[in-house]
């Protein structure tokens, strides 16, 4: 069996599944559940400023008879006494001294504030430490969280007032409400972070009651902003991770990430590795059904990593990060025309509106005899002399293989638009476009 | 499976005989499998698992079909019960886990067997290893019987380390999940694979031997340290009415192990048949007849609809089947000429005053004979006990229930004889027998043989007793 431990700058986990800072990791009984239960590490629900909460704090997006695709909250960081929480973290730590304890803080933008608890929060025990730069509701209003992480010099500021007292590797949780994340990792580079994490949660308004014109989620009348996460932020978030983990700085500063953001399975888990997180953190999925799904996260990557022939999760973090790259890099030759299997076709029709609606009118509906039926039926086909090789019709087909995006050589030169326009710059004149185009054996319709 | 249940235009003529004998229900695709395991809620301290006898946990091992992990669900089932295949297929799963399914109410209950079946044929067809043989503890155990209660006992026993030798008086090992079971419920090989997995940790199997035949049950009890009884029941006893030895009265369940292990076009069968019993096993028997071409098969049977022992959604695939049924009808004779079937007399019956099991008996109605011509009468009235091996038990001290099975106790499946302990059929004297309740015998009386023997609890404990939360 595959062996799941990590090092992350330092902090050793048993395995990459760790609880993100949130309530499933607010108290001492919590983490110390999901400690049995099999998970990790857990970054315990930020500790800082004095708060008080509200009600109706979440916000859920169902999805056709599937609930919780997405979640929001309202809630702020911890409301359970600082001293509480720092006596727990120690008792946490002293039953589970193999396990990942990671504490969150925020407090006011003050240099001694931050600083103290930090101390505070090293004599716990604790591994090390996640700056929360990234709340976006609440706190952010009063200077904190993401208000913090939005603005990349406070950021750096931040990070190396805790740097100049911490002894513990200290990560910082980055913003997704930001135009450009990478901005913000630099400058925890700068500061001096030992490690990253991200994403926080996203701003986000749920929904609006048709029948009483309530924002959902509904706090006594009213509604606002809250941060949105669960599965359906996870291409959102593999994109910032993505983004940050190939960074060129962040890459030299050779920091680990941890990654956040719709993570609900073994697989999903898996690809945040695969583009360069070496530990994920988990709270929506938990939200939903517990610390139990841990156990098929463990056994599932696992038994994943077997099969693939990986004996530790090193061998596989960050291994698709060098296949992200950039549209000007793309292969303009690299080929593909739709071919539909008449055998598996069920006759929807939904490639051939698809295509005829919303793509490129390249599936013509023929009457055929099919499977040696004697009665003949109406077939959508692929005209693959006028297929531009979208892909839109075999994401809508409802079978499994039905239809097959298959590489062909047209004669096109394999050249990127970089390459192309670097040579040749006059293409960005439509006449020379054309030209090229001819050339290039490209005919658009 | 009532609720899934497809009623299949039977077109006998449009299939070929193999084709009429393959497994019923097609396994699920994969995005079938993934579309019902996203349906389940995942619940926690979920009754489906506190329902099913093994005690599967049963959200887990559909969790993990849902994150594409089959090989992690499969292992989920077999931890709980190394028959998962069988179980898939056989169980009455509306009377167990779907019916327990908290969506039975007002949405359809999650397949659960179904969903099994695909995280068993997955480990089947990679042909995946989950257990070892463990690391030998020194003590000798004897199970005798390699049905479903033998299998799990001998097969559990081996993963914790004891020396296991299973002796079966049939050709091949299984008992009735290799000869009982309708082919087109359960292929034979997939009990075969079953008995192959048990023999892989370390089972020694020695079929064709008969216990009190070829070997003593006094060798057997002298030579190992525990010794287990899975010997199940017997044959299908006579009915009692004159003319029941003429040439065409069958034993239902030789009938069924027929097509089990000999080609489907050698086999005899009449064109018009009367199945005496409205079990599952009667059941069985018409619809096998059906299937292999009889034109017509009748059920005969004393009570009424609502007295039939058969599974209700069995009764609805009778029927689909082209099964007819009389109900309230007791056969009186067999009447033949020249030694052979030719007819099968009754008599009209009414529904009287509750018995002791609550069933309305059959009266009677004196004059209301009447013959069914038919040239094959098939009995599945029930199996008797096997009474040999009760009287050789008894010389060790086993003693018998009220009516004549295996006394155990339940919390251990242990006999009177402390080193005896017993499972499955033979030991059930009230509630349904089933390949799912044998398999928790066997590892009930595994945990207690390890128990016994090592002095520690198993570590497979857990699966004894579902695992639920604690009432706070």
């Amino acid at each position: 069996m595959a062996n799941l431990e990590i090092d992350f700058c330092g902090i050793k986990s048993p395995n990459p599944f760790w609880l993100a800072s949130a309530p499933p990791a607010n108290s001492a009984y919590q983490v110390q559940k999901a400690f049995e239960q099999g998970w990790g590490g857990a970054v315990w629900k930020t500790i800082g400023a004095p708060v008080l909460n509200v009600c109706n704090r979440y916000g859920t997006i169902d999805y056709k008879g599937q609930k919780v695709i997405g979640l929001n909250n309202v809630e702020l960081i911890s409301d359970r006494p600082i001293e509480l929480n720092l006596r727990e973290i120690k008792e946490t730590k002293k039953n589970f001294p193999n396990h990942a304890v990671i504490v969150s803080v925020m407090v006011e933008s003050k240099k001694e504030a931050w600083q103290e608890i930090v101390k505070q929060v090293e004599e716990t025990g604790a591994d090390g430490f996640e700056l929360n730069f990234g709340c976006p509701h609440g706190m952010s209003e009063r200077g904190m969280g993401s208000a913090m992480g939005q603005v990349p010099e406070y950021t750096c500021m931040v990070t190396e007032w805790v740097m100049e007292v911490a002894t513990k590797p200290v990560i910082v949780k980055l913003t997704p409400n930001i135009t450009d994340i990478v901005v913000p990792a630099r400058a925890a580079v700068k500061g001096g972070a030992s490690a990253l994490s991200l994403i926080n949660t996203i701003n986000s308004i749920m929904g609006v009651d048709l029948d009483s014109f309530e924002i959902k989620p509904n706090v006594g009348g009213k509604g606002g902003h809250g941060g949105y996460a669960g599965h359906a932020v996870k291409p959102i978030a593999l994109h910032l991770l993505s983004a940050v983990a190939s960074d060129s700085e962040v890459q030299r500063a050779r920091l680990p990430i941890s990654g956040i953001g719709g993570v609900e399975t073994w697989r999903d888990a898996v690809e945040f590795m695969l583009l360069g997180s070496t530990s994920v953190q988990v709270c929506t999925a938990v939200m939903k059904w517990g610390f139990r799904i841990v156990e098929d996260m463990i056994d599932g990557m696992s038994n994943w990593m077997d099969d693939k022939g990986f004996k530790t999760c090193d061998e596989f973090i960050g291994k698709s990060l060098p296949r992200i790259s950039n549209f000007g890099d793309f292969d303009l030759g690299f080929q593909t025309v739709a071919r539909i299997n008449p055998d598996k076709c069920i006759h929807c029709n939904l490639c051939y509106i698809a295509c005829n609606d919303a793509a490129h009118q390249c599936i013509d509906m023929k009457t055929m005899r099919v499977n040696g039926d004697m009665a003949a039926t109406l077939q959508p086909v692929v005209r693959e002399e006028d297929c531009v090789g979208c892909d839109l019709c075999s994401k809508v087909c409802p079978v499994d293989d039905c239809i097959t995006m298959v590489p062909i050589d047209t004669g096109r030169p394999h050249i990127t638009w970089n390459e192309l326009t670097k040579k040749r710059p006059e293409v960005l004149q439509w006449d020379k476009m054309e030209e090229y185009r001819k050339e290039a054996n490209i005919h658009i319709h | 499976m009532a609720e899934h249940y497809k009623p299949v235009k039977y077109k006998a003529w449009e299939m070929t005989l193999e084709e009429r004998f393959q497994e019923y229900h097609p396994p699920l695709s994969d995005r079938e499998a993934v579309l019902e395991a996203n349906r389940c809620l995942y619940c926690h301290d979920a009754p489906c698992m506190v329902a099913c006898p093994t005690h599967i946990d049963i959200p887990t091992f559909i969790r993990k079909i849902a994150t594409e992990n089959p090989k992690g669900s499969a292992r989920t089932i077999l931890e709980a019960n190394l028959l998962g295949a069988t179980c898939s297929r056989v169980c009455p799963v509306q009377e167990l886990c779907e019916g327990a399914c908290v969506m039975e109410h007002d949405h359809k209950p999650i397949m659960i067997g179904r969903l099994q079946r695909y995280a068993m044929d997955y480990a089947q067809q990679k042909n995946i290893k989950f257990f070892h043989q463990g690391k030998p503890n020194g003590y000798k155990v004897a199970v005798i019987g390699s049905g479903p209660a033998g299998l799990s006992c001998a097969g559990e026993l081996a993963k914790l380390g004891f020396d296991v030798t299973c002796y079966e008086k049939n050709k091949m090992a299984g008992g009735l999940d290799t000869y009982g079971i309708v082919v087109f419920r359960e292929p034979v090989e997939v009990s075969l694979a079953e008995v192959k997995m048990v023999e892989e940790l370390g089972v020694k199997m020695k079929t064709g031997v008969t216990v009190g035949k070829d070997i003593t049950f006094k060798e057997i009890v002298d030579s190992n340290d525990a010794v287990f009884v899975g010997v199940g029941l017997g044959s299908v006893p006579p009915m009692g009415i004159p003319g029941e030895d003429f040439e065409g009265v069958v034993d239902g369940l030789d009938f069924i192990a027929e097509t089990k292990t000999e080609k489907l076009d050698t086999i005899k069968f009449g064109n018009r048949i009367c199945v005496i019993g409205a079990g599952n096993t009667g059941i069985d028997c018409a619809t096998i007849a059906r299937r292999l071409g009889s034109e017509r098969v009748t059920i005969v049977y004393r009570r009424s609809e609502a007295e039939m022992p058969a599974y209700h959604f069995e009764y609805l695939f009778a029927l689909g089947e082209g099964v007819s049924f009389m109900f309230l009808t007791q056969p009186v004779e067999v009447v033949g000429a020249n030694g052979k079937v030719e007819g099968l007399k009754c008599m009209r019956m009414d529904l009287g005053e509750p018995d002791q099991s609550g069933r309305r008996v059959a009266v009677p109605n004196p004059g209301s004979e009447f013959v069914i011509p038919c040239d094959m009468i098939i009995t599945a009235i029930g199996q008797k006990k096997q009474s040999d091996v009760m009287n050789a038990l008894n010389e060790f001290g086993v003693k018998a229930t009220h009516n004549g099975y295996i006394s155990v106790d339940p919390e251990t499946n242990r006999t009177d004889n402390p080193k005896i302990f017993a499972g499955g059929d033979c030991i059930r004297s009230k509630g349904e027998a089933s390949t799912v309740a044998a398999v928790q015998d066997g590892k009930i009386a595994a945990a207690a043989i390890h128990m016994q023997l090592v002095g520690i609890p198993s570590p497979n404990k857990k699966h004894i007793e579902p695992v639920l939360s604690p009432v706070v």
